[in-house]
This record gives C-alpha cells, structure tokens and sequence, in this order.
C-alpha cells in the first residue's frame, strides 16, 4: 500500500497516429490518473498497439494532438526523453541484441536513469540487481546472457518487467504482456507485475486482446478501441462482459478476428 | 603429405565472375547463402593463389635437434644482454631501387651465416620478376621502385613529438597510455622499458625449456631450428609479391620454441622483446609448439603505433605439431599512413589445434589473410577475426584454410564495422584435397555498416574436392536495426550510446577471446572512432 497517493496524470488529448501516411488512431482523448491501472481492449487491427508505440515515442509513426505526461507534453520528446520523464513501455516483442551482456546493460540504463546522480560501480550495481532479481524470481544467470538473446517468451517478458523494476517508471505501457506466454508463465510474469505495481503504484496502461489477463492485473478503468477510437470505457465489468458476450455486441459490428 | 605431388598440382584458376563464390567449384557439398545487402565495390576478385608450399622435408620431426636447456639459458643471457645493448644496425643506402648489393649490405650488418643471406638473394631474385597483386586493394600509391626508402631502418630516437601526428596525441591521451609507452609507441624512442617484468617471464620459460628470443639472433644463435622452418614449406618465398621483399629484407620479429608436451601458461607477448631496433616494419615470426605443448603468443597492440615507414609487410610462421595447441592474437593499430601487407600461415598437424585471433584497427590499406593448412588428420583450426574500416582506410581480410587431410576442420568468424567512407571485405579461401574424408569448414561473416558512405562485401572462394566434405559461407551485410535502436532508447539512452552498444555486441564474440585489457582497449578505441575522436 502506498504511503502517500501518487498525483499527477497522463492526459492524452486528441491524439492522432498515423503510420506511412496511414491513419490508424484518430483522435482519442483519454486520462491516466497516476497510480490507475487502465486496459484498452479491442479486437486486431484497432490500432492497440499503435497507441503504446506512439505513446512511447516510437520515431516510425507521425502523431498529431497532445499527450501531457505531468503536465509536459511529451509528443514532441525523443523517445529516450520520454523515457527519462517517467513512461516505460513493456514490448510486446523484445528485440534481441546479441552479444550485449544484460547486467552491462541493465547497469548503463540505470546510471543513465539516475542522471544527474553519480553512476554506481560494477559492485554497487551488483547489489542493486541482485535484490531485483532475488525479488522478481529471476534466475541470476539471466544476467550473464545476452540481451534477449536465445530468450524463451517468458523470460523476455520478465526481463521487461526486470528492467520496469530499475528505472522505476511512473506510467507504464504493456502491450500484450501475455502474447506468446503459457497459463504458468503469464501467471509467473503478472504475478511479478501486480507485487512492482502494489509497491511502487506506477499507473498502467494494459493492451490486451482477451479479457481473461484482467483476473491477474484488476483494472480500475476499461476502454474498448476500435478501428481507431475509444468506444466505449468504463469500468471493470466492461471486461467482464468483453469476456461473456465479444467485441461484436459493443462494436456493434463484426469484429475482424482471427489472426 | 606427398610434397612431391603438391607441387606438381596446377594452382587452380580462381574463379571470376559475378557470383562472389568460385564458380564451378566442384562438389556438391557446398550449402553457401550470400546476403550481401550492398556492396560498394566489385566482387569476384580472386583470392590470392592457394597454398601450394615448395618442395621441402617431409613434417619430420626437427625439434629434435634443439639445444639442451643449458644452451637455451645461455642463448637467453645473450640475448637479454644484447636486448640492452642493441647492435648499432644502421647502413647506409646509395642506390634507388632493392639491388642485390643493398641485401648483402643489410645481412653482413646483421653477421648472418650464409644459408640466410642465400635465401634473401634467392627471395630478391623471386621479388624481381613477381608483378604486383591486381587482384586485391589499390596499391598503386606504393611506389616500390623507392623500396629502399621503406627498407631503411629508422633507426633508434631520430623522430622529436612534433613529428608525431596530433591525432596520434589526441588517442594516446584518451587510452591513458602511459609516457614511456607513448614515445615508444610513436618511435620517439626505440626502448620500451618491461625489464623487470621480461625477466620474471624469461626465468619461467628458462625452467621449461621454452625458447623466446628475437628472429634476428635466433638465426644466429639457433639455426639448426631456425633454418628447416624457415620461408621453407609454411611461406616461402615465393608465395606472393610481398612475401618475397620480406624474404630479402626481413628484420626483427621472434622466434618460438616450445618443447614437447610443455605448457607455456602465460601469453607470450611480443611486449617484452619490442625493444630491439626496426621492430614491426619487416618483421619475421617463427612459432614451433612440439608435439602436445600449448602456446599462446600476441602481438602487436591496441594503442596507435606511428610509424614513419609506410609499407609494413611482415610474415608469420607456424608449426602447430601433434595434438599441440596454439592461439596466435595479433591487434594491429598502425598509424593510417601505413599500407599493411602481411603472410601469416600455420601448418597444423594430427589432433593439433590452431587458433587465429585479430583485430584489425589502424592502417590505411590492410591486407591480410590468415592460412591454415591441415595436414594431419583431425587437425583443426579456428579463425576469429574483427576488421574496423574507417575514414580513408580499405580492410581486405579474411582466412584461407585448406584440408590436406581426413577429418580436418575449420572454423571462420569474421566481423566487420565500417563507417567514415571505409571498405570492409571478408576475402576468403577453402580448399579440402581429393581423398580427406569427413572435413568441415564454416565460414561466417558479418558487417556491419554505419553510414552510407561506408562499403561492405564478401569474396568468398571454395575448392571442394571430396563429396562428403561440409563446407559452407554464411555472410550477413547489414545496419545497425532501427528495432533494436528504439528498443534501447526507449530506456532512456541516446541513439549514439545505443550504436554504441549494439556495435560493442556485434563484435564481442571475437572480443571475448582477446586478453582482457585488449578487449578493454579496443571498446574503447571504436567508441572513440565512433565519436571522430
């Protein structure tokens, strides 16, 4: 339980996303209060992901509106600012970087993350990773490997998560957290998750396709894309009946499944 | 091996043609795939000829008749003494052009026995008639009608530090070399002081019989060992252009012996014998691991060495005998002035391993490839190699092997950067014999380029002639990943600090075989070229 409420929001006010001249999210408005955890649900194709990596500061998609992250707005920032600002985006598909040693890496982020302070040595970091890793139920060989080099799904996911830990974010993009995952191991990812979030009551903003992620991450807000939009928002029970009854009742259309 | 036959065989033609892969190599056994996602400049040059060595004695063994550990002691106290003292060999030059009178003049002030003077005639004689390789880099800035300018020792401290060029200054200051090395390093001074260290070192090889001296007084106090080995059947001197100048005016190296079944464990480095005078220019290293001993030997170093001379051509030789084990690592930093022409092969006998590590960093124009030949059967060798092409300067490196006998193998990594306008290219050569059964030979190439102004290519050539025979060429061409960039920004490090670590893991498999300050070093030095100091 946090000691004091977080305050602060990150407003996002008619955002528009568009991709080699393709529009693909047209004008939403949404408000994350700091320490809120918000889904976006919605079939494929509604422009989920798009939200997160725009949000994130993706250089490839072209956006237009505002999106105020403590009051600054951030869609002018490179995506590394952004970062430094307080937003962490969880991928959804890790890229691996082959020879780049995690610990290496993880030490370069966060001494980049606590400028202006001192950065901390080899053996101070250690510590520092050690606890993480201790707390997160990460093997420490992780460590020693390859950035997501050779990584099964749930071990990139975790080293999301792992690297959430360290540079402590204020609001956090998932997107798809579960995809490619088995039931253990999304237990095992989300269940590292839900104890980081409780402890450090950073806000989220969870992408997801299915309802059924929602038992392990309880949202306090639902929002429900499609073809671009928010359609409808709400709260909790909107998943529930995403779950019962599908898009298509609320879309009010087909939705375009199966991929 | 029948040296007979291999000498009658007819080099085989290389293969030109748009396919960077020697067309009509026979053999169905090569699975090659080729992604060269540019290339600046014309692939299908042939590779150099193929290792077809002299006609010499047969691999017997010669080390039988090296000194007793008495002699080597006492061999080893001379040296030291004349590592202090070197000998004043300056001569002086009256005539253009490399006259057999000019390679008298420089084996009589070296008081060498005549077997080496005949054959630094005997190499004159092959220099003279050579042409100039067409096949490779542009050479034609290297006028050899002056050979003489470059044969000229530089003697001892003749250069003062304003002759030294401000970017050398700038990347000593940087690397934290110290003074002492720094002039040594920039030929402001000709003693690199490791005394105390070379003399713990020396005691410990002095107890196992190792020997460790420099070329020039190998040949003297050890020919019995030195003359079988060599430029006899590993590099002679006919093997190409610059191994036959080498051959006429070779000076300084070291030479290697390690007796049978003695583990050297300490790197040899060329660090503690540097203080002999010319070192680099034409230097001559001679390796030979006896049956079972391992050795590992580095040269050269990561610091930029100036160098006044602009033609290096130096010629490494290798005897890895039974089930011996050598790495040779060689770091190269040459001032950009300096066309680097080198020979380095090793002839690899039964169950012996080979290993070849190399950084190639400073030159402006580099050619090297090092060869292994596999002679006996279950020989193996690994080549890992890292070549940095930047501004002005043009990489043409790469790895021959050749299986001479059953169950051979081999092994290539290669990688490249290249920015600044600089040419990277992989040029390599496999051979597997009629009648080796059971080899293999994987090649695997990457370069990696910066910019748009920056080349890349491969030159890859295959002789297979024997069906059941696995050889293979991987070569990938590519940028740094746009994925991969956003993904380490997106954690809050600039784009140039995320090149950076991508270069830095592009590289680190060969990375992780140098000796750790090596490794240290060169990050270093590619963040630094990354910066454009």
């Amino acid at each position: 339980m946090p000691k004091t409420a977080p305050t602060g929001s990150l407003r996002i006010q008619g955002l528009e996303v568009a991709i080699q001249g393709k529009k693909i999210i047209h004008e939403i408005d949404l408000t994350i209060p700091a320490g809120e955890i918000h889904a976006v649900m919605g079939p494929n194709g509604s422009g989920k992901s798009t939200l997160c990596y725009a949000l994130a500061g993706d250089p490839q998609y072209q956006v237009k509106g505002r999106a105020v992250l403590d009051g600054e707005d951030i869609l002018a920032m490179k995506i590394e600012e952004r970062s430094r600002h307080g937003l962490f985006l969880a991928f959804q598909h890790p890229v691996s970087v082959p020879g780049v040693n995690v610990f290496n890496y993880l030490r370069t982020i966060y001494n980049t993350a606590r400028k202006p302070q001192a950065p901390l040595s080899v053996a101070e970091f250690g510590k520092v990773a050690g606890a993480e890793v201790a707390r997160l139920g990460v093997d420490p060989a992780f460590l020693s490997r390859y950035l997501n080099d050779g990584f099964s799904g749930g071990e990139k996911k975790r080293m999301e998560v792992l690297q959430m830990a360290l540079l402590e974010p204020k609001y956090v993009l998932l997107d798809e957290l579960d995809s490619g995952l088995d039931v253990d191991a999304i237990e095992r990812v989300f269940d590292s998750l839900r104890r980081l979030q409780n402890e450090r009551r950073f806000a989220v903003l969870a992408i997801t396709h299915y309802a059924r992620i929602l038992k392990y991450l309880k949202p306090d807000r639902v929002h429900v894309l499609h073809k671009g939009k928010i359609i409808a928002s709400g709260g909790p029970e909107l998943a529930a009946r995403i779950e019962k009854e599908g898009y298509e009742k609320i879309t009010g259309e087909k939705a375009d499944e199966g991929r | 091996m029948d040296a007979g036959r291999e000498n009658t065989r007819k080099k085989k033609q290389p293969a030109a043609g748009p396919s960077p892969l020697g067309a009509g190599s026979p053999g169905p056994a090569i699975a090659p795939s080729i992604l060269p996602a540019r290339a600046t400049m014309g692939a299908g040059a042939p590779v150099p000829a193929a290792v077809v060595p002299s006609p010499a004695p047969r691999t017997s063994a010669r080390a039988g008749q090296a000194g007793t550990v008495g002699d080597i002691a006492a061999s080893l106290s001379n040296y030291r003494e004349l590592a202090r003292n070197p000998p004043n060999f300056s001569y002086k030059v009256d005539q253009k052009g490399l006259s057999e009178k000019v390679v008298r003049e420089i084996s009589q002030s070296k008081g060498e026995p005549d077997w080496m003077l005949a054959k630094r005639l005997l190499s004159l004689r092959i220099f003279k008639t050579k042409p100039m390789p067409t096949w490779g880099p542009d050479l034609s800035g290297l006028n050899l009608e002056d050979i003489v300018h470059y044969v000229r020792p530089e003697g001892h401290s003749t250069r003062s530090w304003d002759e030294v060029p401000d970017y050398i200054h700038k990347t000593f200051e940087r690397l934290g070399v110290p003074q002492a090395e720094r002039s040594f390093l920039a030929g402001v001074s000709a003693q690199y002081d490791s005394e105390v260290l070379y003399h713990n070192i020396q005691k410990e090889l002095e107890n196992q019989g190792v020997i460790f001296m420099g070329m020039d007084q190998a040949v003297k106090e050890c020919p019995e060992m030195v003359k079988p080995y060599f430029m006899t059947r590993c590099v002679p001197p006919g093997d190409n252009k610059f191994s036959s100048l080498h051959g006429a005016v070779w000076s300084g190296g070291s030479f290697v012996y390690v007796p049978k079944g003695v583990v050297v464990e300490r790197p040899l480095q060329i660090y503690f014998i540097m203080n002999y005078p010319n070192y680099g220019q034409f230097e001559h290293t001679l390796i030979i691991a006896d049956e079972g001993s391992q050795v590992q030997y580095i040269e050269g170093c990561t610091a930029p060495h100036y160098s006044g001379a602009s033609l290096h051509s130096a010629v490494v030789e290798i005897f890895a005998k039974k089930n011996s084990r050598v790495r040779y690592t060689s770091v190269q930093n040459w001032s950009k002035n300096v066309y680097n022409l080198n020979t380095k092969r090793a002839i690899v006998d039964a169950n012996a391993t080979m290993e070849w590590v190399g950084g190639t960093l400073g030159s402006g124009t580099t050619m090297l490839y090092p060869g292994s030949v596999l002679v006996g059967e279950g020989a193996r060798a690994d080549h890992l190699n890292i070549a940095l092409a930047g501004e002005g300067q043009v990489k043409d490196t790469g790895a021959k092997i050749t299986c001479r006998a059953p169950n051979t193998h081999g092994n290539v990594i290669s990688k490249s950067i290249s920015r600044a306008g600089g040419i990277a290219r992989y040029r390599g050569f496999v051979r597997v014999d009629p009648g080796c059964h059971g080899c293999s030979v994987h090649v695997r190439c990457d370069g990696l380029i910066l910019d748009g102004k920056s080349g890349s290519d491969t030159v890859p050539r295959m002789e297979v002639e024997e069906n059941d025979a696995k050889v293979g060429h991987e070569a990938v061409v590519g940028r740094i990943s746009a994925e991969q960039l956003t993904y380490l920004r997106s954690r809050g490090i600039c784009e140039e600090e995320a090149t950076r670590l991508i270069v830095a893991g592009f590289i680190e498999p060969v990375i992780k075989e140098l000796p750790l300050e090596y490794a240290v070093e060169i990050n270093r030095l590619i963040e630094m070229e990354m910066e454009g100091l």
